[in-house]
């Protein structure tokens, strides 16, 4: 019995599926920061506030709190 | 046309000889390439000006759908140089105008580069978290709070409201003395050891409250030992994710800097119980 070749996966690094959270945690804070001609000294920019303000907005949006009755 | 691509640098590297697997793409959907200067190589990728110029880019950082496609793009390649050396990954969107702009970052940060790829040689990022689920563990045990009319008096009720409060406490308590305990254990296997923020539960989705956020930089030898002391954890009202290996992004910054002292811990498990 011959059984096609399976489709190619969708995703092939869809079993290394990372939390967003996890990676911003190393995306904006790890990372060797550099200086030089660069667009944009992205040491300057207050990332903390960016990934709080981005994710919160996000957030906001479409998810409820589970933990509402939570005191 | 190649006056609007700008140039992203994932990583520096020293020159390896494997190939990276196929089909690796970087932002854009484009394969990353690689810039010899010296002894040294940047992993590079052409990407449109119009997002990576100083003024585009700051609006995109705020825009969670682009953040978190480029950090999977920068990831992805970061992962894919990881199969086949040691990388020193960058800080996201670390951008120059062209190649020549690349080759200066490398001549000017030589010696540290060289310096930051020696520390991190043949050693991986492992990510821990410690959640507290307060209550979780004493309701699983317990019988379930009595319906109401299910019988008891008030004296009864009240008793059983202080047992839980004194459960929960005790959850706090026990989480707070797993994670000292476990991020000393873990230092004790680590070369270096370092504290992210507590995650906010409404930004991760997870259950409980996240006590530890920690990383620890981890000799690839010593890797399998140190994921089973993480496994091996089981408390009560406790819950540890482990995620990685990851290239040591926590640990490229700070590479010719000593261990975090671990008393971040205390601060961060104290700060996150409120």
């Amino acid at each position: 019995m011959t059984i096609p070749a399976p489709p190619p996966a969708p995703a092939p690094l869809a079993e290394r599926r990372i939390a967003l959270v996890d990676l911003l945690d190393r995306l904006l804070a790890g990372g060797v920061v550099l200086s030089g001609d660069l667009t944009l000294r992205i040491a300057d920019v207050d990332l903390v506030r960016v990934d709080l303000k981005a994710l919160i907005s996000s957030v906001g949006e479409n998810v409820g709190s589970p933990w509402e009755g939570e005191t | 046309m190649s006056a609007d691509r700008l140039r992203y640098v994932y990583a520096v590297t020293r020159p390896f000889d494997g190939v990276l697997p196929e089909g690796v793409q970087g932002i854009d959907g484009e394969p990353p390439r690689l810039l010899r200067h010296g002894d040294l190589i940047a992993v590079t990728g052409a990407v449109p000006a119009e997002d990576f110029d100083e003024a585009p880019l700051r609006a995109r950082l705020e825009d969670l759908d682009w953040l978190a496609a480029t950090a999977r793009a920068h990831d992805a390649v970061v992962a894919a140089l990881s199969t086949v050396t040691c990388p020193l990954p960058l800080r996201l969107a670390t951008v120059c105008r062209d190649d020549s702009g690349v080759r200066r970052l490398l001549e000017e940060g030589h010696e540290r580069f060289v310096r930051a790829l020696q520390r991190l040689d043949g050693r991986v990022e492992w990510g821990v978290k410690v959640y507290a689920e307060p209550g979780a563990g004493a309701g699983a045990e317990d019988a379930p709070p009595a319906a109401p009319g299910a019988g008891g008096s008030g004296r009864d009720y009240l008793r059983r409201r202080l047992e839980a409060r004194r459960s929960r406490e005790g959850d706090w308590e026990r989480a707070d003395a797993l994670c000292r305990r476990l991020h000393a254990e873990l230092s004790g296997l680590a070369e270096a050891a370092t504290v992210h923020r507590p995650q906010d539960a409404r930004l991760s989705g997870a259950a409980g409250v996240n006590v530890l956020n920690a990383a620890y930089l981890v000799d690839r030898t010593r890797s399998q030992g140190f994921v089973e002391l993480v496994e091996a954890v089981s408390e009560p009202g406790v819950r540890v994710e482990l995620t990685g290996p990851w290239a040591p992004y926590s640990f490229a910054g700070i590479a010719e800097e000593g261990p975090v002292e671990s008393d971040a811990v205390a601060a961060g498990t104290r700060e996150a119980g409120r």
